[in-house]
């Protein structure tokens, strides 16, 4: 176990350095740079900026000084490897890390609330379809499902700001900062996401119920309630364990749409912002920021299968 | 075709030699579309769908106006029925105006022509998503999975290193790259110009005048194809030490034709299947990125493109943002019980699974 963790962390490296790399070929390959303007700067004050950013430096220097394997034009190894993102071309006061430390947290909140939505409606419909399979119980779950996906995060938000903002007044139209304000882009953000849940939790779970050892819990004389919770719902939680990583990841990038639609200053419409301003230091640094928690998620997600599920080995 | 191999060959179909089997001979895709016609969802999907289709191809026909010329005067024009339903008393401000059935947009625009050619947009999307990521995913799927060992390996480790790339912001990053450098007039004879020339013939062949839609297709398929791959090369895995694979190395059938005649038709079902519930995403992405203005190029409407002009009216028009939403989520539902339905039919036993 404690060597498959070590391995699966070494092969991340290799993954993050090639996002990385081709991050930064093609943020580097949009032409147009950060410091172009409406009314072009004098051509002094340009090169000027360019050598205080290291941008006179060749594009391999660059990035091996940004990834903090070279020392950098003021002689620092100071770089990803040293947990420094590097500055924004955007402000002087500020550091990517500033920035990420500001908008990565109300990003976070905003993909937790959704993903705790998700789970919360998604996991209970999923049960009762599975467990009433074809009644209408089972019918309404799945039709809420079906829902779910098909209506997007760029529909449900101005529906929800049509309704329940400028309608009936319930919450905030937009904003950020109170739970009143959380509560419909988080929504808007996991109502999608709970249909997956809820589907993939009735189809495992109407597998597991059918296994053998459920009959010999119930043969056993547990009480229902308890051959439910305890054996079955462990056992068809493992599917949906699976898909929380990368629903997780999804979500913090899925919450870019909810930011524009409710004015939230998360780190995804920053993201955009970036590559019109071609702010190369935080383009990379948060796709490798995000590619960190995807793989990071794939690894946990992999890890917990050992948990729930004895049967399968790491080697 | 030799008598042995039409022998393997019947072994390997598990049709009956002549006069053999008595029953009617049913094939998996006859029993398929049976199975689909019975599921009243499914059809439903599949009307509206074509429906879709019609309209996205006789566009220029059934829109009552242009979708790029308005009139100033006919700006957050919002016909009478429309100010009744909504909320937020709109007959105060707004220019009524029964002549724009669905309103007209912040340049005057038909709001009712502009969603019916967006439909342009939107099923290109989908469609070419899903035949990028079944071409690219299926072959390289089939290499990677025939092969095995070494080849497996390398392969497989791509498509991970892929995966761990958070697609919607590589999909950004692609499309701001594409429409910088392809965008304005380039020289002839540069790779840029060649690309715009395909451009404005993918465009044209797809009855817009501008839009940009090569790039969108060429951001969706580079991040689409993974999914497919990995699918592939699982069925094949599972396909290739079976019995009548064997037999067909046995009478000395080539790779290739093992892969086409023994391997593909039965591994196409659950493709099919993924690569058809793909869609709605397919059209999802492309929404989305007209909606932060890396789409298609205005004044090409595009569902997403109009959500985003109408969300900043939200307040006083609801009307301009819900008029495309609805019909995205129209789509999209269409889309999904298609897809639902085609896998119930194709695999019985995937029914109700995700």
């Amino acid at each position: 176990m404690g060597r498959y963790i070590v391995r699966r962390l070494l092969n991340m490296i290799p993954t993050l350095l090639f996002i990385s790399l081709v991050t930064f070929g093609l943020a580097k390959a949009i032409p147009g740079g950060p410091f172009d303007r409406e009314k072009p700067l004098p051509a002094e004050i340009v090169a000027n900026l360019n050598r205080y950013y290291g941008l006179d430096q060749p594009n391999w220097k660059q990035y091996t000084d940004y990834m903090g394997l070279t020392r950098n034009p003021s002689g620092e190894y100071a770089g990803v490897f040293q947990f420094n993102f590097g500055p924004t071309f955007s402000s002087r006061s500020r550091t990517v890390n500033d920035i990420f430390k500001d908008h990565l947290p109300v990003s976070m909140q905003l993909g937790g609330g959704a993903l705790v939505i998700a789970l919360i409606i998604g996991i209970p419909l999923g049960i009762i379809a599975a467990l009433k399979q074809n009644s209408g119980w089972d019918y309404l779950s799945m039709g809420i499902a079906i829902f779910g996906v098909s209506v997007p995060t760029v529909v449900l938000a101005p529906l929800f700001i049509v309704i329940f903002a400028l309608g009936l007044h319930w919450f905030p139209v937009a904003g950020w900062g109170s739970i009143d304000k959380m509560v419909m882009p988080s929504f808007a953000l996991g109502l999608g996401y709970s249909a997956i849940i809820a589907r993939l939790t009735r189809a495992s779970m109407l597998q597991v119920v059918r296994e053998d050892y459920i009959r010999t819990a119930r043969a056993k004389g547990l009480r229902d309630r308890v051959v439910i919770i305890r054996h079955a719902l462990k056992n068809a939680f493992i599917p949906v364990a699976t898909v929380l990583g990368p629903m997780f990841a999804a979500v913090l990038t899925g919450t870019l749409v909810v930011e524009t639609f409710f004015a939230i200053p998360g780190l995804g419409r920053y993201y955009i912002t970036s590559i019109t301003n071609r702010d190369v230091p935080v383009i990379i640094g948060t796709t490798l920021l995000y590619a960190f928690f995807l793989v990071v998620a794939n690894l946990l997600v992999d890890i917990t299968y050992g948990f729930l599920d004895p049967r399968i080995k790491f080697d | 075709m030799t008598t042995k191999e039409r022998a393997a060959q019947r072994l390997a179909d598990g049709t009956p030699a002549e006069g053999e089997g008595q029953q009617k001979v049913t094939n998996l895709w006859a029993d398929a579309w049976r199975r689909l016609l019975r599921n009243r969802a499914a059809v439903l999907g599949g009307v509206i769908v074509i429906l879709i289709i019609v309209a996205a191809v006789f566009a220029g026909q059934i829109a009552p106006y242009d979708y790029a010329a308005g009139d100033s005067a006919d700006n957050y024009a919002v016909p009478l029925w429309i100010c009744k339903v909504m909320p937020g008393n709109m007959e105060a401000y707004a220019t009524i105006s029964d002549e724009f059935t669905l309103g007209a947009d912040y340049l005057g625009r038909d709001l009712l022509s502009r969603v019916i050619y967006g439909a342009r947009v939107s099923l290109p999307v989908g469609f070419a998503g899903a035949l990028i990521s079944l071409l690219i995913g299926l072959i390289y799927g089939c290499i990677s999975g025939y092969y095995g060992g070494r080849v497996d390996n390398i392969m497989m480790r791509i498509v991970d290193i892929m995966y761990a790339f958070p697609t919607m912001l590589l999909i950004i990053l692609l499309m701001a790259f594409f429409k910088t450098t392809f965008s304005g007039e380039p020289v002839p004879g540069t790779a840029a110009y060649t690309f715009g020339q395909i451009n404005d013939a993918v465009d044209g062949l797809l009855g817009l005048e501008g839009g940009g839609m090569l790039f969108i297709f060429m951001g969706i398929g580079i991040t689409a194809w993974m999914g497919t791959a990995r699918l592939a090369r699982g069925q094949i895995l599972s396909l290739k030490r079976k019995e009548f694979i064997e037999a067909s190395h046995m009478i000395g059938s080539g790779d290739m034709r093992i892969i086409s005649r023994h391997i593909l038709p039965n591994i196409m079902g659950p493709i099919l299947i993924n690569v058809t519930l793909a869609i709605p995403g397919f059209i999802n992405t492309e929404v989305f990125l007209s909606f932060i203005g890396l789409g298609v190029d205005p004044p090409t409407p595009s569902w997403g493109s109009m959500i985003s002009e109408g969300a900043r009216g939200i307040r006083s028009y609801p009307n301009q943002v819900l008029v495309p939403a609805l019909a995205l989520a129209l789509t999209m539902f269409a889309f999904n019980f298609l897809g639902d339905g085609l896998r119930d039919a194709l695999d019985p036993r995937m029914k109700g699974t995700s």
